[in-house]
């Protein structure tokens, strides 16, 4: 009874996929965007940390929704993807990534923010005083010193990935072996009348799996922290 | 030689608003003591050299390259400046071993100080595979002196480096300095709120008070 079928191994690994395609699309953005939050004063930024926020508190549904509009098929911009490119990304597992992408965001930000104000300006100026162009301080100095921080965001944005729903069966749909992951397939299988065994199998599933990456970040985070100390 | 005539006016200073005339010229092998009560704004004269702080007018010269210049606005960023600036709290990055600290600042192309005569002059070769955390405040400090000697100054600034320190530590630390002054030729400048100690390491001692470098007379 205890072995995976391969549907559910497909749907397992594919809801992997998304979820690491989604923390390397957001690794960059979130750095960037944390680091202009948590280091910059501009005109504006009250809007953009709200903006950014956004996916927090709002349906993921809207999101969903207003991603079909941008990127849909027939969206502002995806109408413009399909025709010079033929890139599609709805019913792509590819609008899977972006829309929990789009969820994980905040989350991301969030805490490479928090580890970047916990660096000490003091020890930049210092770099800077030994010859270090302020791209170098950057990235010898103050990354490696939030690096906390960008793990904390990667693992939250996992899970989040893992966990998400609304706003992937809104844009990217429910397709089969392509856009269904695992919260989308427990749904599919509560929908029809002899689903519920197969529904609880991959609810376990979901709950290994999710055990299975905390424990992961814990021996990440425990190996960061004797490699710093 | 390092040519300084520099106006600073800071507004917002922590203490109360600060203005501060300071000209002196200084040549290698020289060591030039300031001492200043606190808030007298020695820390602002020691950043205004190295460009984290800029003055509102004047000239900073090293040799015959210009770091700053207020007509000619010209304003060398810090990272352009061959500074070595020794802080008050070593500032030493946490994440690397001593021996990466002390590299951290090297040019690429060898310079005359080498990273074996910094470790002979300070002992702190066995030191090297360490991390900050686990050194004592004197060990720290001599560190934080080798890197700054390794970033090939122009200029050795010391911003009371030893006042972090407990008197047994600073006895200990003490002659290092005056070895490296010694032993490396450079101009250094020593600040401290502390007489005697400034009177021990450098060659002659001047007072920031009222806004004003002054040579006592």
């Amino acid at each position: 009874m205890w072995t995976l079928s391969p549907a559910e191994l497909a749907i397992v690994l594919l809801s992997l996929k998304v979820a690491a395609c989604c923390v390397l699309v957001l690794l960059l953005p979130a750095i960037g965007m944390a680091w202009l939050l948590a280091r910059k004063q501009f005109w504006g930024h009250a809007l953009v940390d709200a903006l950014v926020h956004l996916p927090m508190v709002l349906p993921p549904v809207v999101l969903g929704y207003m991603l079909l509009v941008l990127l849909g098929r027939r969206g502002w911009i995806g109408s413009w993807l399909y025709e010079q490119f033929h890139i599609q990304l709805t019913f792509h597992w590819w609008g899977a990534v972006i829309a929990s992408a789009v969820m994980a965001f905040p989350l991301m930000v969030r805490a490479i923010r928090q580890a970047l104000m916990q660096v000490n300006p003091l020890l930049e100026q210092a770099a800077q005083t030994l010859g270090a162009s302020p791209a170098k301080t950057f990235f010898t100095i103050t990354l490696p010193l939030a690096y906390h921080g960008v793990l904390t965001g990667g693992i939250l944005a996992f899970s989040r990935s893992l966990g998400e729903f609304g706003a992937t069966i809104t844009f990217a749909g429910n397709l089969e072996g392509e856009t269904r992951t695992l919260p989308l397939a427990i749904y599919s299988l509560t929908q029809s009348p002899e689903g519920d065994a197969a529904a609880l199998r991959l609810v376990i599933l979901s709950v290994l799996v999710s055990v299975a990456a905390l424990l992961v970040s814990q021996w990440l985070e425990r190996r960061l922290l004797r490699s710093q100390r | 030689m390092l040519t300084v005539d520099i106006q600073i006016h800071q507004p917002y200073a922590v203490t109360s608003p600060l203005d501060l005339h300071a000209r002196f010229e200084l040549p290698a092998g020289r060591c030039l003591g300031i001492m200043g009560a606190s808030g007298s704004g020695k820390t602002t004269l020691l950043h205004s050299i190295a460009g984290l702080l800029s003055p509102a007018s004047g000239v900073i010269r090293s040799h015959a390259d210009v770091w700053f210049d207020a007509k000619q606005h010209i304003q060398l960023p810090p990272w352009q400046r061959p500074v070595g600036l020794v802080f008050q709290d070593g500032r030493l990055f946490p994440h690397m071993t001593v021996e990466q600290n002390l590299r951290y600042g090297m040019p690429v192309s060898e310079g005359q100080i080498s990273l074996q005569d910094v470790v002979r002059v300070l002992e702190i070769g066995a030191l090297l595979k360490r991390k900050p955390g686990q050194l004592s405040g004197g060990e720290k400090q001599r560190v934080a002196i080798g890197r700054a000697l390794l970033r090939q100054p122009a200029v050795l600034m010391m911003d009371e480096p030893l006042s972090g320190l407990d008197d047994h530590l600073k006895q200990q630390v003490l002659p290092y300095i005056k070895q490296v002054i010694a032993s490396f030729a450079l101009p250094t400048l020593y600040v401290s709120h502390v007489r005697e100690e400034v009177a021990e390491i450098a060659n002659e001692v001047w007072v920031l008070a009222q806004g004003q470098l002054r040579q006592p007379v």
